[in-house]
């Protein structure tokens, strides 16, 4: 049998086996690679980059971690010396025209009312201290005129900034999240000329501007996205608040007012107005709470529409206990008997007495106890 | 020497800095900044009385289109003819020196040019295909000329406005809120990535078939790649309709046969692809002069020569046939349109509800060039442009309300503000309202909300709510409550306040529907029906008042 041909190798073909230096260089690139593969994959959760899943059993194929919540400290501060009482109430005499019908009031009529109701419960002085960062919270909800009494007068939010500052705050901030589109409210309710004359700074919502807030012992939102930029490095916050009307829960005033920093659906809370507003107090804890009493929606609550639900009151509230202020001007500035009194108002100092740590100020609905309210007329 | 070279001492060439190419271009990097500068103004507090839809009145389409479907010039219109103007001495300048659009096809083709040599010359000669954007445009004025305005689908500059605000402009956005947050993230103050937003302050936004409108821009930018300026020569209604009149410009490319050398060079950079190394063909040139710079001979200048057919093709190569064919198309396309039967005044859809101050829906569609200016200014997100869905083919990417995503606030009427042709027209936050001297006719109704009640917290499930009534801003409320104290089935006692309607106090501004929490399908949603921009699609013989009530 004739021996099988070794077949014929092609004359350009050129055998090049791998040299030592190239094999080395292949087996390192390989076991580097292969190496960092399973560092990330199998190395313990708290080394650097690594890759295990931290998550336990169960929760596994969650993909995003769920945000880490942040807290809000306790804004309020202590009672000034020799003052008791909780509510500073600042009244004024109202000009009429030669038709009967109520004036506006001058600025600085309202600067005075501003300064007396603080001055009762311990002068702005005692509140803000040199170096401060300051959060007022004004209502902004919705796009209407001032005197629509639906959104917090411009002209105490200027000159709660101008108060705060020659106190010797460091910076003003004013942040609200708007039911409607933001630009419009900031701009219909004339609050940012209020802020750019006053010399604070507007915060508005946008998408970078929410986290999720954990509050203890909250029924509602214990964890519920905040809208918290404004919030970094605040030191102290005041609440500027009207006094309206409300169909479903009777009345907004100073309360409900800190709805307005709430994100996510909080349009579902509607469902249980009373548990909600009720866990404001626990959620925040301001230093001070302004009502304002001069533009008082009477009727069609909370968005108003008609000057004529508006009445002219002539009081400005500055409290440090927001239940008994709420309480003390559903009935003396919405003219409403006190049996039909919001039940968050009730709830909300039960739950807060529930809450609370030993030693904490409650709150107290009761405004008639002897010396808590001490009233000026100017 | 050519003009555009010098002679450096050492004997070598070099271009001059100072030569009529860059002016070019400082000219299109000006009016593309322009551009950008007024759909970055178009929002609330930044617009401030600006002119920012000026560019879409200088539109000689528009003009023109809008003159054949409406038989008059609306308001700032008649600006158009400045650029016909300035056609009819320099040619389509408008092409390569002013048009944003052009700007960006030639930016993106110069960009991503990977053609040298013979095939870049190759690239810019003449194709017949050419002539196909002179029977879009035949068929789009004689569709205005009968009464449906479909020239914005091509239009370039209204093409340029509707993908920045649809597209581009939330693309930036989401992308400076990166950039924002990873500021934050370094610990770095700045306030600068939210001054640039195209919208700052607001959630981001979100527009109906973006991926559409943004896909399209690719795709035709995108064909640069492939042949220079395709849509710019192929696809430009406005290029052609310039085409059309530039054939008798006073000024021109000439060349100077006994200088030519015939090397061809001069097709490297031209962007019209109008032959200049042959008979220059009049309505293709966009006068761009990157011939003039081409030439070594230095043949080719721009002066005011005779129209010697031995030297120019003045008019639009599109034969005769092709003509009638596109007339007949064109004649065609109106009916097949209109009797589509989508948006007729017995069955339209209750989806197309239309921004406050907008004409009645046939003069709507005479008049709105879908350059969604009106979409870019509004600040609830609420205007989106339409899809097939809400109007068919005729009324696509035109704007509409969806009440799920924003809704119309009371007294804002930005949109009535930058609309450039009165399809929304200029209102005032009284006529809005219904106050004043308007009191008589009553506010603008943009359609009517209705229950849902099997989907309603309160009335089906027993569970209180009434954001719908909370929200309503007409005084007194169109939403009002019956309530009612009941035990639910767990035995709680829950005062339920069920909501209703009362229509006749109804505006349609669908801040009802945007805060109910049933969010998939709104247990309280407003539609068309009951809009009073026309007569057609009342709802209600009459308005009732309280008024009426007193004197009974």
């Amino acid at each position: 049998m004739a021996k099988k041909e070794k077949p014929v190798q092609h004359p350009d073909y050129v055998k090049t086996p791998m040299d030592r230096r190239q094999f080395f260089a292949r087996i390192a690139a390989a076991s580097g690679i292969a190496g960092a593969v399973g560092y990330a994959g199998w190395a313990p959760e708290n080394w650097p980059l690594s890759l295990k899943d931290k998550r336990e059993p169960g929760m596994r194929s969650l993909i995003s971690q769920k945000p880490k919540p942040i807290q809000l400290k306790d804004y309020r501060v202590e009672r000034a010396q020799g003052i008791i009482a909780d509510i500073g109430i600042a009244r004024a005499d109202r000009k009429y025209d030669e038709g009967g019908k109520p004036l506006e009031f001058e600025p600085e009529v309202l600067q005075n009312l501003l300064h007396a109701a603080v001055d009762q419960v311990g002068g702005i002085k005692h509140f803000i201290k040199k170096g401060d960062i300051v959060l007022i919270k004004p209502n902004v909800a919705f796009d209407r005129s001032p005197n629509l009494g639906a959104t917090s007068n411009p002209t105490i939010v200027e000159q709660m900034i101008r108060m705060v500052l020659d106190a010797g705050a460091q910076e003003v901030r004013v942040a609200d999240n708007p039911i409607e589109a933001p630009h419009d409210c900031f701009r219909k309710s004339k609050i940012d000329q209020a802020i750019a004359n006053g010399g604070g700074r507007a915060y508005l919502p946008d998408s970078n501007s929410f986290q999720v807030l954990h509050t203890p012992g909250a029924q509602l939102i214990e964890n519920w996205y905040f809208f918290h930029r404004p919030f970094t490095n605040v030191d102290k916050v005041i609440g500027i608040s009207p006094v309206k009307d409300h169909n479903l829960c009777h009345a907004s005033m100073g309360m409900k007012n800190w709805y307005g920093l709430l994100g996510g659906t909080r349009n579902q809370f509607h469902q249980d107005i009373n548990g909600i507003i009720s866990d404001f107090p626990l959620m925040m804890k301001p230093t001070l709470t302004i009502l304002d009493g001069t533009n008082i929606l009477m009727e069609n609550g909370p968005t108003g529409g008609d000057p004529s639900n508006v009445r002219k009151g002539n009081v400005v509230i500055a409290s440090l206990d927001v239940a008994a202020s709420d309480s003390w001007a559903f009935e003396n500035c919405l003219e409403r008997r006190p049996e039909t009194q919001p039940d968050y108002l009730r709830i909300a100092v039960e739950k807060y007495a529930k809450a609370a740590k030993p030693g904490d100020r409650l709150l107290d609905l009761d405004w008639k106890k002897p010396g808590r309210i001490k009233e000026l007329h100017i | 020497m050519s003009e555009a070279v010098k002679l450096k001492p050492d004997g070598t060439r070099v271009r001059k800095f100072l030569r009529i190419t860059n002016v070019r271009l400082l000219s299109q990097v000006f009016f593309f900044a322009v551009f950008v500068l007024s759909v970055w103004l178009t929002f609330t507090d930044r617009l401030e009385g600006y002119p920012v839809s000026r560019i879409l009145e200088f539109d000689p389409l528009v003009m023109i289109a809008n003159i054949l479907s409406t038989h008059y010039i609306y308001r700032y219109l008649g600006w158009g003819l400045l650029i016909l103007g300035v056609t009819l001495l320099f040619g389509r300048v408008f092409c390569n020196w002013i048009c944003p659009y052009g700007t960006l096809h030639q930016f993106i083709g110069w960009l991503f040019n990977t053609r040298n040599g013979k095939l870049r010359i190759d690239s810019n000669r003449y194709r017949g295909m050419f002539y196909f954007k002179y029977a879009i445009l035949i068929v789009m004025l004689i569709m205005a000329a009968f009464g449906s305005l479909q020239i914005g689908l091509l239009d370039p500059i209204c093409l340029m406005y509707r993908t920045f605000a649809t597209a581009i402009a939330p693309a930036v956005d989401m992308g400076l809120v990166e950039a924002s947050d990873a500021a934050k993230a370094m610990q770095i103050e700045t306030t600068v990535f939210d001054a640039l937003k195209f919208k700052p302050g607001v959630e981001s936004r979100v527009f109906q078939g973006s991926f559409w409108i943004g896909l399209m821009i690719v795709a035709l930018v995108g064909a640069n790649v492939v042949i220079p300026r395709f849509f710019c020569r192929t696809l430009c209604p406005l290029g052609a309709l310039l085409g059309v009149i530039s054939r008798f410009s006073l000024f021109r490319i000439n060349r100077d046969v006994h200088k030519c050398t015939d090397c061809n060079l001069c097709l490297t950079r031209c962007e019209g692809a109008a032959d200049p190394m042959g008979q220059v063909r009049l309505s293709e040139c966009f006068s761009c002069m990157n011939c003039i710079d081409d030439c070594p001979e230095d043949a080719l200048s721009f002066t005011m020569f005779g129209l010697d057919t031995k030297q120019v093709v003045a008019a639009p190569d599109i034969s005769r046939r092709k003509v009638v064919f596109a007339a007949l198309s064109g004649v065609l396309a109106y009916p097949f349109i209109r009797n589509h039967g989508v948006n007729t005044d017995f069955n339209f859809q209750g989806s197309l509800i239309r921004p406050p101050g907008s004409v009645e829906e046939s003069d709507f569609l005479r008049k709105c060039i879908k350059c969604d200016q009106c979409i870019n200014a509004c600040p609830t997100n609420v205007l989106q442009p339409a899809t097939w869905q809400e109007g068919g083919i005729e009324a696509l990417w035109t704007p509409v309300m969806k009440f799920t995503i924003g809704h119309c606030q009371l007294k804002c009427t930005l949109c009535s503000e930058v609309c450039p042709t009165g399809a929304i027209r200029r209102i005032t936050v009284e006529e809005k309202l219904g106050k004043g001297t308007y009191e008589e006719v009553g506010p603008i109704r943009l359609g009517t909300a209705f229950f849902n009640t099997g989907r309603c917290l309160p009335h089906a499930m027993e569970i209180p709510c009434v954001v719908c009534e909370e929200v309503c801003p007409t005084s007194p409320k169109a939403i009002q409550t019956k309530d009612m104290e009941v035990k639910d089935v767990y035995g709680n006692v829950v005062v339920l306040n069920k909501p209703f309607m009362v229509p006749d106090l109804c505006i349609g501004c669908g801040i009802c529907e945007t805060e109910c929490p049933i969010k998939d399908e709104r247990a309280v949603y407003v539609t068309a029906v009951g809009e009073n921009r026309g007569t057609h699609r009342r709802m209600l013989l009459k308005h009732r008042t309280y008024a009426d009530q007193a004197q009974a």
